[in-house]
């Protein structure tokens, strides 16, 4: 594990909402190719490790780094599923439109998408069984639709770092199966992934790397080593027992 | 036609589209409230502009009346980040103080200046001919068409540059921050565009006004479609239709133009509501009761599926049993006869083929949550189009 290269390096990291900390001098050195997931109680301050990683949250110290380098200057090599709940589903799109603003970033200001962006779109909507839906209006697809085309515009950002925020949260088996074997791939591929989770009877079954977080980081490393009754319970405050064991 | 009345309905109709351009992603990002905010805070910003220029018609105050737009943006913003009143407050509590700063402003010092309130307030668009632009003697037509002509090409060249970042920053402003397009950047950017258009249309239409012309025709053109091109489309249709139809309204009750424009928009606004095919009012109230009988007649199917013996398949029985009225009962009967569900034979009922299958991909639906079950059965079944 020493020899492997660090993907997203976190240092000292602190985030307040109001001057109350949320996130409180966080560390982290994840390393390249994990899957990794996000754990801790509501309010630990999952989402804003993730989105404060991402730029979207100005952090009051510490600072982040992809691949050596800050992340304005990586911001292509990273992908992002955002909660489904964060964005309005009436909007007036379709599912190809939504998967197509993955390509977004690549292309930068001004340049319209084309032919080569859509047929990224078009794979990626494939990828997660979606393809058939692709001209449908987003509200009229189905929570666990939604998430997949979440899931499919990040495919499409053609990424090396994906960070995930809930994706199961609220979906049908179809959609926890489709984005199970989309992790799979994307590990398989050399890919790095961090995924904010909160069904903690999955995370040996899912992940190989995991981080406790409240407020402060309790404990990161392989699921083998540390996802253990001790940092659970020192994470959730309470006596905790996995009942899944590996 | 005079050339006059068409002047006017030339100048009313690209009004109308510099308008429905913001206007559409003002409604999209649920601010609609913030263009009525603006085009009353704008007013001290055009005071001091003509203090500066002592010229109504100097460019100088499209610009600062459009900053003071955007400063009431800012303001507004200011406010609620204390987080100690709520948003519409603090629209509530910015505009009209900046207002009355202008109406003071012009009280105090511009009473010899024919800046009345009447105007600013509805503005006076047939008044529109008579200014003209003149250059080196030759007359190019009325001043006013060539300031809201101006801003209408800025707006459009801006919405054909940007309108990927202005899609992705309304739709989902996290991912477009994570993408590197500064929604901020936009945010302020569409703040100046609505608030320069406001201060362009402000002859035209007043400041009460251009508020109806801003959000009326997005607010329709989002019933009727799924596409945000298409949504942009229809705005400007309906805005261009409201500023012809507005005119000739005027014309034959002899009435405030501006006032018929709004009266147009507001009836368009009605009739769509109410008979928009997907989203209008009827639609939806036909839908929700077609999805009452559609849960009836599955409630039906299932006891049939439930209960082979032939007492609990009585016609009559029925009545009593699932505890519905007859009308209720009949109209679930014919929906199921219609559909070839059942069959009724001496007034016994049995499940079809078609009926058994029904039931079964419905409770194979109800059970899984599995969308792909049931696809073929969408069509027919409001119940199941999510």
């Amino acid at each position: 594990m020493e020899s492997q290269k660090i993907a997203i390096a976190v240092d000292d990291l602190t985030v307040a909402y109001n001057y109350k900390p949320v996130l409180w001098d966080i560390d982290l050195a994840i390393p390249e190719g994990v899957l990794m997931a996000i754990v801790g109680p509501n309010g630990a301050g999952k989402s804003t490790l993730i989105k404060s990683i991402l730029g979207i949250i100005e952090p009051i110290a510490g600072s982040v780094s992809i691949y050596g380098k800050p992340y304005d200057k990586q911001r292509k090599l990273v992908g992002y599923v955002p909660q489904k709940g964060s964005v309005d589903w009436d909007f007036p799109t379709t599912a190809l439109d939504v998967v197509m603003m993955g390509t977004y970033g690549k292309l930068g200001w001004i340049k319209r998408p084309g032919k080569s962006e859509r047929k990224t779109a078009l794979e990626s909507l494939e990828k997660v069984g979606m393809l058939s839906f692709k001209d449908r209006q987003i509200n009229q697809l189905s929570g666990g639709q939604q998430q997949r085309v979440f899931l499919a515009r990040a495919l499409a950002q053609d990424a090396d770092i994906y960070f995930m925020d809930e994706p199961f949260q609220g979906v049908d088996a179809t959609t926890e199966i489709t984005i199970i074997n989309i992790l799979k791939e994307l590990r398989k591929a050399g890919k790095t992934v961090v995924v904010v989770h909160h069904d903690l009877q999955t995370v040996p079954e899912y992940f190989d790397w995991v981080t406790f977080l409240n407020v402060k980081k309790i404990a990161t490393g392989p699921v083998k080593e540390i996802f253990n009754d001790d940092n659970l319970t020192k994470t959730y405050g309470i006596n905790y027992k996995v009942s899944v064991q590996k | 036609m005079s050339s006059a009345q068409i002047e006017i309905q030339l100048i009313a109709s690209i009004v109308a589209i510099a308008c429905a351009i913001p206007g559409t992603f003002l409604v999209l990002r649920k601010m609609a409230l913030i263009s009525d905010a603006i085009s009353h805070s704008i007013l001290p910003g055009l005071v001091l502009g003509f203090f500066i220029t002592h010229d109504l018609n100097s460019p100088l105050l499209i610009i600062t009346a459009a900053l003071s737009g955007v400063v009431t943006v800012v303001l507004v913003e200011f406010i609620q980040k204390t987080q100690l009143v709520k948003e519409d407050t603090a629209i509530g509590l910015v505009f009209p103080v900046l207002f009355s700063i202008g109406v003071i402003m012009i009280a105090k010092n511009a009473n010899d200046v024919h800046l009345d309130t009447d105007a600013i307030l509805l503005g006076e668009l047939a008044f529109a001919p008579f200014d003209r632009f003149l250059l080196n003697g030759s007359d190019l037509g009325p001043k006013s068409l060539w300031i809201i002509g101006t801003i209408l090409l800025i707006t459009i060249s801006l919405l054909f540059a940007f309108f990927k970042e202005l899609k992705i920053s309304t739709f989902d402003a996290g991912l477009a921050t994570a993408l590197g397009f500064s929604p901020v950047v936009i945010h302020y950017g569409l703040m100046s565009v609505a608030s320069i258009t406001v201060v362009g249309s402000f002859d035209a239409v007043g400041a009460i006004l251009v508020v109806a012309l801003m959000i009326a025709p997005a607010a329709t053109a989002y019933l009727l479609t799924d596409n945000l091109k298409k949504m942009l489309g229809l705005s400007v249709v309906f805005g261009v239709f409201a500023a012809i139809a507005g005119y000739w309204l005027a014309h034959w009750l002899d009435a405030s133009i501006s006032g018929s424009m709004t009266t147009i928009l507001g009836i368009v606004f009605l009739i769509v509501y109410l008979f928009a095919p997907k989203r209008g009012l009827i639609s939806v109230l036909y839908r929700n009761r077609q999805q009452q009988i559609e849960v009836s007649l599955l409630t039906f199917l299932l006891h049939l599926n439930n209960h082979q013996e032939i007492s609990e398949r009585h016609i009559n029985h029925l009545n009593e049993h699932i505890n519905w009225r007859r009308v209720k009962s009949k109209s679930v009967l014919d929906l199921a006869t219609k559909n070839n569900m059942i069959v009724i034979d001496k007034s016994i009922i049995s499940l079809t083929e078609k009926g058994k299958d029904f039931t079964d991909k419905a409770i194979d639906y109800i059970i899984t949550n599995d969308h792909s079950k049931i696809e073929s059965i969408k069509e027919d079944f409001f119940l199941f189009r999510g």
